[in-house]
């Protein structure tokens, strides 16, 4: 498909307002599905984690799992919502083939948690108040599978394949109402806001929260009005955009893409779009139709859901600290810059380092190992710094020994080396690899003496002032020991000889 | 006067996904005009004031826990499917949404 | 006719029960009786004299054990063709479903297994349960024992006319606005519809679900009564099932005491638009009850009125739904056309040729009533109707213990009479319809032949929602009132269908 058009980004924002509204999907990390007792569990073999229910075969009836409904309370909680008095399912009728009964349940005029708010710092310390128009509970449709085709993508594809493993997923959808005034920064406020529901639902443990599996999907709603007009531009819509970087790129590209159009006399058609992360841009999906009439009406097969205050203030009890919060309170309690900080929060090391802290390491030391050495490896083996074979209790205890002078840095490194080459805890490491730093003097004195042996005229001048001479000696004594020497105690005892 | 005309009726149905020849519309036009307007007496009957009852006994707060219950096999899953291949459901293209 | 396919539930559990006759002997009697006769009626869809059996052995064996697993332990049963069985096909009376074997019981069925009741086959009904005639099934109508000529009721007119024609003692039917009291009022039966709830839905093909309700189909109250006993209870697979058991129906048929009963005449169902000799009989079982020392009561339903139009936009609004995962995708018909088809052209193309054209009108009908612009005036209206008929209903339980109507505007039509004319197949249920918009218990009792056709008439008795044993303990009283007059349950006067 052709590249569309677009206006600069500068004269886009200069001459238009920018709308946008997001609709988040988090996928529950509960045991069992939404609606029936299948396992609720990601790379399954597929079509196992079905049964009549999540199949949608003749005579099967949903029901709810109450741990879902807790989760999307809490949820609700975590966003400032209300939390309805009477909460009801609803039938959202299309066809689809991944949607087994050709209906999603999912909540309607009547959705569990409604008018929250939450406040998104961005980077440059402007705070944003994203107004939450509403949470609600529904369950994720199928997986399809296009095959033929060149790109096993949906256009030109043979046929497709579904496996149900995922149909009955509990998910919440978090709605935004349309925010209004982020001007140029619309597209990383929508980016910074996914990351900050991304970090509640990791935090509250309510979700996996890995977009890069779908745990956390967003539609992004973008529209630009002249400024100064009080009637909101026509919105489209794109759809399962599923990494922050994408969700800036797609906000950003639709202002582009509709401020060219308008200033051209064009109109904005209504129309779910699709984002090309590869070719850096959106295209044109379904337009809006008669064909969106959903027909919602109470769901029949499912009661209301009124949760009483008690299990309302049970559930608020159990609330973590807010990711926002909380990230204020370390910053200050470890005294960082807000670089250093920053370097932190985008390495995404925030629970790493907090735990390494109270394993009892300084946070600065907490913060250089992780960001530092741990993350130099990581990158080299290709993989998360997360997924590191080593404990935040190793890194502190490691830390410890070089604190009390019983490690260098460098031997330090050689005992991490050890302990992610599965060589067992930092002292079975230093044990059997033979890492600790030589304490004893005789033997320090016994090799500076061979040292200076070799090259006699090196205390003379010392002697005469020329204090840099040492370091020859100092370099074969270390040699001698194998590394595993103080260095600075090496030079100390070959100046106290040459008295 | 029915309101349900021919082409309401093959928007209906394809709502619900049913394929309707000409002859089917005006003959569906036709009967379904006659049972809507007899239908249509419901709103005669009621004031805005009356709450809707969706459940015939009030009931609220129904819930399973969240344990697993066993799934049928993928054998028995596809044991009734038209077509099948590779441990899922087979089902001919579809329309290119792109 | 034997005296085993003769007698009534109750009895064969006795015989049973007393070893004076095994499972298996009963079974096979009545296994005999449908292989020879359900060509005249068309009673059943499906039967496995094999399964059947082994099913019977193992209740025989059980008790050669010791071991009575229920009071109906090694009674045969007939089960209506949508609820789902694992060793039976399951078609719900349509094409769409034809050979589907299902991978689960439903929670009914399975309740029969496990009360050691062998099921004889599956019985016909209206394409998902869609007609009070079964003219709709696209496996070709049932038969009116009492005249073969004439339909047996629906949506459960296999069932109603297997226990007419005695091919079955017991059955299981289904009633989403009367398809289980409107064939036994057409076919001298007992049916009854326990209140919304009391029996599990899951593994019901749903029609309706917020007015679908499983409940018996039999020769007499007692083993109604019986039956429901048996099917009865909590489900946590069915969100909408009552938390709390409704006791003992077989307590409360017991319990049957005219004295101090409050019965209600609803105005508005008890004059206009019934067939003289139905009201005829009506009115008899009136006078017999005030004979009989009850009091009774005329109260009013306004709101009854409008029971009809509500019921045909709340039913096929929810069948519309309930009805689309009939897809080609996971089980069932797939149709592709020629040519290069997508998936949504094989999809309609199914729809299409699987469904009916009842089935069709319906989903239409409801897709309609739900659809964006008129789900206000027409689905919301309809529920608030709901609302009023469960007010009149609350405020004439406060007058009358039990409310009695007609179970049906007239006695069987004959075949074809009605089929092109869906408003009047539609107000066949003129006097079941309410019942199941408010979710009460309602059970249809045979009270006489209708004097111009010598036809069965029922009369139905309604009671409010749990009060399914009040329900149980007029209908026993009614029963009686009648058997005393004939000196045999109405049942007994059925044509020898050997002989038709």
């Amino acid at each position: 498909m052709a590249k569309e058009q677009l206006m600069s980004y500068e004269d886009a924002i200069e001459r238009f307002e920018v709308v946008i509204g997001l609709e988040v999907h988090v996928e529950l990390n509960t045991v069992s599905k939404m609606f029936c007792g299948c396992a609720n569990n990601f790379g399954s073999e597929p079509n196992t984690n079905v049964c009549p229910t999540c199949l949608g075969l003749p005579g099967s009836l949903p029901a709810v799992n109450r741990k879902a409904v807790e989760s999307s309370i809490a949820i609700g909680l975590a966003l400032d919502c209300q939390i309805a008095s009477n909460g009801r399912f609803a039938r959202k009728n299309y066809f689809y083939p991944d949607l087994a009964k050709n209906f999603q349940t999912s909540q309607f005029d009547e959705p569990i948690a409604f008018e929250g708010e939450i406040s998104i710092e961005l980077e440059t310390g402007e705070v944003f108040m994203v107004p939450i128009e509403r949470a609600h509970m529904e369950e994720d449709a199928g997986k399809l599978t296009h095959v033929g085709g060149a790109t096993g993508r949906i256009q030109g594809a043979e046929y497709s394949l579904v496996d149900y493993n995922r149909a009955g997923v509990p998910l919440v959808e978090i709605v935004t109402k349309p925010i209004y005034g982020a001007l140029d920064k619309a597209p990383e406020l929508a980016a910074t806001y996914v990351r900050a529901i991304r970090d509640i639902v990791k935090s509250m443990n309510v979700s996996d929260a890995k977009m890069e599996r779908g745990n956390v999907r967003c539609d992004a709603n973008v529209s630009l009005r002249e400024k100064g007009a009080e009637k909101l531009g026509t919105r489209t819509e794109t759809k399962n955009v599923n990494s922050l970087k994408s969700i800036e790129n797609t906000v950003r590209y639709e202002i582009q893409r509709q401020a060219f159009i308008l200033a051209a006399g064009g109109k904005i058609i209504q129309e779910t779009r699709h984002w090309h992360e590869d070719r850096g841009h959106t295209s044109a999906g379904r337009p809006k139709s008669d064909a969106d009439d959903y027909r919602y009406f109470p769901e029949p097969d499912l009661v209301p859901v009124q949760p009483s205050k008690e299990w309302i203030e049970e559930i608020r009890l159990t609330l973590t600290e807010k990711p926002s919060i909380r990230r204020k309170r370390l910053q200050e309690a470890w005294g960082f810059a807000d670089l250093e900080f920053r370097d932190v929060l985008n390495s995404d090391l925030l629970d790493e380092i907090e735990a390494t802290v109270s394993a009892g390491a300084s946070p600065q030391s907490a913060r250089k190992w992780w960001t530092g050495e741990l993350a130099r490896l990581a990158n080299l083996q290709e993989v998360a710094v997360q997924d590191l074979p080593i404990t935040p209790e190793q890194v502190a205890s490691i830390q410890k020994l070089i604190d009390s002078g019983d490690l260098t840095d460098r031997i330090a490194r050689d005992v991490v080396a050890g302990v992610l080459a599965g060589e067992g805890e930092p002292a079975e490491v230093i044990e059997s690899r033979g890492l600790k730093i030589v304490t004893d003097e005789g033997a320090l004195i016994a090799a500076i003496d061979k040292a200076l042996a070799s090259q006699p005229d090196v205390m003379e001048k010392i002697r005469d002032g020329k204090l840099q001479a040492a370091g020859a000696v100092i370099g074969a004594v270390m040699q001698e020991m194998r590394g595993q020497a103080d260095a600075a105690r090496v030079r100390e005892l070959i100046l106290e000889r040459a008295k | 006067m029915s309101e349900i005309t021919p082409d309401l009726v093959r928007h209906l149905a394809s709502l619900a996904r049913i394929l309707v020849t000409d002859q089917e519309v005006e003959q569906l036009a036709g009967e379904l005009g006659i049972i809507v307007d007899s239908v249509a007496t419901v709103t005669k009957a009621v004031s805005g004031d009356v709450a809707a009852t969706s459940h015939p006994i009030p009931m609220a707060n129904v819930y399973r826990e969240d344990v697993i219950l066993p799934s049928l096999s993928q054998l028995q899953a596809l044991s009734s499917a038209p077509d099948s291949a590779e441990g899922r459901f087979k089902v001919n293209a579809i329309l290119d949404e792109d | 006719m034997t005296e085993i396919t003769s007698s009534s539930a109750a009895v064969l559990a006795g015989l049973i029960s007393s070893k004076e006759a095994s499972s298996v002997e009963i079974t096979t009697a009545f296994l005999d009786r449908l292989e020879k006769l359900n060509p005249k009626t068309n009673s059943y869809l499906y039967f496995n004299r094999e399964n059947s059996l082994a099913q019977a052995k193992r209740a025989d064996q059980q008790l050669a054990e010791g071991k009575t697993v229920s009071p109906l332990h090694g009674v045969p049963i007939a089960v209506k063709d949508n609820l789902t069985t694992t060793d039976a096909p399951t078609t719900a009376g349509s094409k769409i479903l034809e050979g589907w074997v299902p991978q689960y019981d439903a929670t009914v069925v399975r309740k029969l297994r496990e009360a050691s009741m062998p099921i004889l086959g599956k019985t016909n009904l209206d394409e998902f349960a869609m007609g009070s005639s079964t003219e709709f099934s696209a496996y070709g109508p049932s038969k009116n024992p009492w005249d073969l000529t004439r339909i047996p009721g629906g949506s459960g007119g296999g069932s109603s006319s297997a226990i007419a024609g005695h091919l079955a003692p017991l059955a299981i039917g289904s009633d989403t606005g009367g398809s289980i009291r409107f064939p036994a009022a057409m076919t001298g039966s007992v049916g009854a519809k326990p209140t919304y709830g009391a029996v599990s839905r899951y593994g019901l093909i749903a029609l309706a679900s917020s007015l679908d309700q499983i409940g018996p189909v039999t020769n007499s109250v007692m083993d109604a009564a019986l039956l429901q006993d048996v099917i009865g209870g909590h489900d946590p697979n069915d969100s909408t099932s009552l938390p709390n058991s409704l006791g003992s129906m077989v307590q409360s048929v017991k319990e049957a005491d005219v004295k101090g009963l409050r019965v209600g005449v609803v105005k508005q169902l008890s004059s206009d638009g019934f067939q003289p000799g139905v009201k005829a009989c009506f009115d008899d079982t009136i006078k017999k009850l005030a004979a009989a020392g009850a009091e009774i009561i005329e109260v009013d339903c306004p709101s009854f009125e409008y029971a009809v139009a509500a019921y045909y936009l709340i039913l096929p609004a929810e069948a519309s739904s309930n009805l689309a995962k009939f897809d080609s995708v996971r089980f069932g018909l797939r149709v592709t056309p020629d040519g290069n088809p997508t998936i949504e052209n094989v999809m309609a193309a199914t729809r299409e040729q699987g469904f009916g054209p009842e089935v069709k009108r319906r989903i239409i009908l409801g897709t309609y009533a739900l659809s964006s612009g008129y789900y206000d005036a027409y689905y919301g209206s309809a529920q608030k109707v709901r609302t009023l008929i469960q007010q009149d209903l609350a405020k004439a339980f406060t007058q009358a213990d039990v409310l009695l109507t007609p179970t049906a505007p007239t006695t069987a039509f004959k075949i074809g009479e009605k089929v092109n004319d869906p408003l009047a197949m539609y107000l066949n249920d003129i006097a079941t319809i309410p019942a199941n918009l408010a979710g009460i218990p309602g059970i249809s009792v045979p009270n006489g032949l209708a004097s111009e056709d010598g036809l069965p008439s029922g009369v139905q008795i309604l009671a409010p929602a749990m009060q399914d044993g009040r329900m149980y303990r007029v209908a026993s009283i009614v029963e009686k009132l009648y058997v005393d007059q004939w000196g045999a349950s109405l049942i007994a006067r059925v044509p020898d269908l050997e002989a038709l």
